[in-house]
């Protein structure tokens, strides 16, 4: 599975709604880490079949930025039955996002 | 055995990869992270010769392929530690050893933080080290800016176009960083000075809500802000080879231009040494003189 791109309508849908968990990349394409980042999702959007792997553009989305909070980018939050459970800062290695899944 | 292992992925390291593979030296290139090293967060390099725009992804992508192709091996594994066993050294991880002739040290700095309590949790929340990442998510905000050199200087300047209210937050009453950049700000009618005072609090509930100062006579006064930009310093990733290599005050690995270190077959390249000029030029030259040396240094 590819990892999926996020508009504010399909927001609800795709992540609110979503009956697994899913891992949500905050990006923009100005951020570099971010872009070094999308690998990582991409490899875990192919291994992994019990999540879904999103994406949304914070500058195309600031109003779901704003929403979580969102101050610094790569941003990836977890979010569970509709709400975020676990939330990662920054560039990590591919064992920190695995380990935020679980 | 490998001939050169070259601890960090940023662009010394990757240049020094470059320069080993071409000398026909068989290289393993550790890094802990990613490859492109803090040149990555930059948007935009516009004083690295022949690129008069550049960004850092695309740099260090570019030289880490180029790396590839020349057949530099990479792991992704942090170095832990550096055994000298005389005419060949192990390099340690928590995943395994690996044998070399020579090492070349090549971790660069990371972000000196505050110590104030809760920094770690609010990263991410209010809390940045870098405003040229980060800056955009405080348009119109009010924010401030730790440190008294030229980052903190550029950074303050960089943030008043975009943030409503800027406050610069410095220990002392004068600046290290450049005095044109002091008198810019200065022009500027959304920043304001608060001299001879330290963040000594984060305020926050679930975001950066005000940051406490306290200034040297004890006042405290607190500032409500939603941005806190830290712009203290870098520390070199030195500390886990300090056996093998010396260290200055600072943390920085004692060597000449040459690179060479006091144990013979170890080198240092790029922002972790010892040098006047950090930049990304200076790094690649590191790389390049480094895998010289130590070309040199196997050939002997």
């Amino acid at each position: 599975m590819a990892v999926k791109t996020i508009t504010g309508e399909s927001f609800a849908k795709e992540v609110l709604q979503s009956p697994v968990p899913v891992l949500v990349d905050f990006y923009a394409d100005w951020c570099g880490p971010c872009r070094m980042l999308r690998p990582t999702l991409e490899e875990l959007s192919d291994e992994r079949s019990d999540i879904a792997v999103a994406a949304i553009n914070i500058d195309e989305h600031p109003e779901l930025a704003d929403e979580y909070d969102i101050s610094s980018i790569p941003c990836v939050i977890l979010f569970k039955n509709g709400a975020e459970a676990e939330r990662s800062i920054g560039l990590v290695p591919k064992e920190a996002l695995e380990d935020l899944i679980g | 055995m490998t001939d050169i292992i070259i601890i960090g992925a940023g662009p010394a390291g990757l240049t020094a990869a470059i320069y080993a593979r071409r000398a026909a030296k068989s290289v393993l290139v550790l890094e802990a992270m990613s490859y492109g090293g803090q040149i990555i967060n930059t948007p935009d390099i516009e004083n690295y010769p022949v690129a008069a725009h550049i960004s850092g992804f695309d740099f260090a992508t570019k030289v880490y392929n180029q790396a590839k192709e020349l057949g530099a091996t990479f792991k992704f594994q942090r170095a832990v530690e550096i055994r000298d066993n005389g005419d060949t050294k192990t390099v340690v991880t928590p995943k395994g050893e690996y044998e070399a002739r020579a090492v070349i040290i090549a971790t660069g700095s990371e972000n000196r933080k505050l110590g104030v309590e809760n920094e770690d949790k609010l990263v991410g929340r209010g809390i940045s080290y870098c405003a040229t990442c980060d800056g955009a998510f405080f348009r119109n905000k009010t924010v401030a800016v730790v440190g008294g050199g030229n980052t903190a200087l550029e950074d303050a300047l960089y943030l008043a176009d975009i943030a409503q209210q800027v406050y610069l937050i410095h220990r002392r009453d004068s600046f290290r960083g450049e005095e044109a950049t002091v008198s810019r700000l200065q022009e500027r009618e959304n920043v304001t000075f608060v001299l001879n005072s330290q963040v000594t609090k984060l305020n926050a509930d679930k975001k950066l809500e005000s940051v406490e100062v306290t200034d040297k006579a004890g006042n405290t006064r607190t500032l409500a802000v939603s941005g806190l930009f830290v712009a203290v310093g870098r520390i070199p990733e030195n500390q886990n080879f300090a056996s093998v290599i010396e260290l200055d005050g600072a943390g920085y690995a004692v060597a000449a231009e040459n690179c060479r270190t006091k144990t013979p077959g170890v080198f240092v390249a790029g922002d972790n040494r010892v040098k006047d000029v950090r930049q990304l030029v200076t790094a690649t030259a590191d790389g390049a003189v480094a895998a010289t040396e130590a070309v040199k240094y196997i050939n002997a």
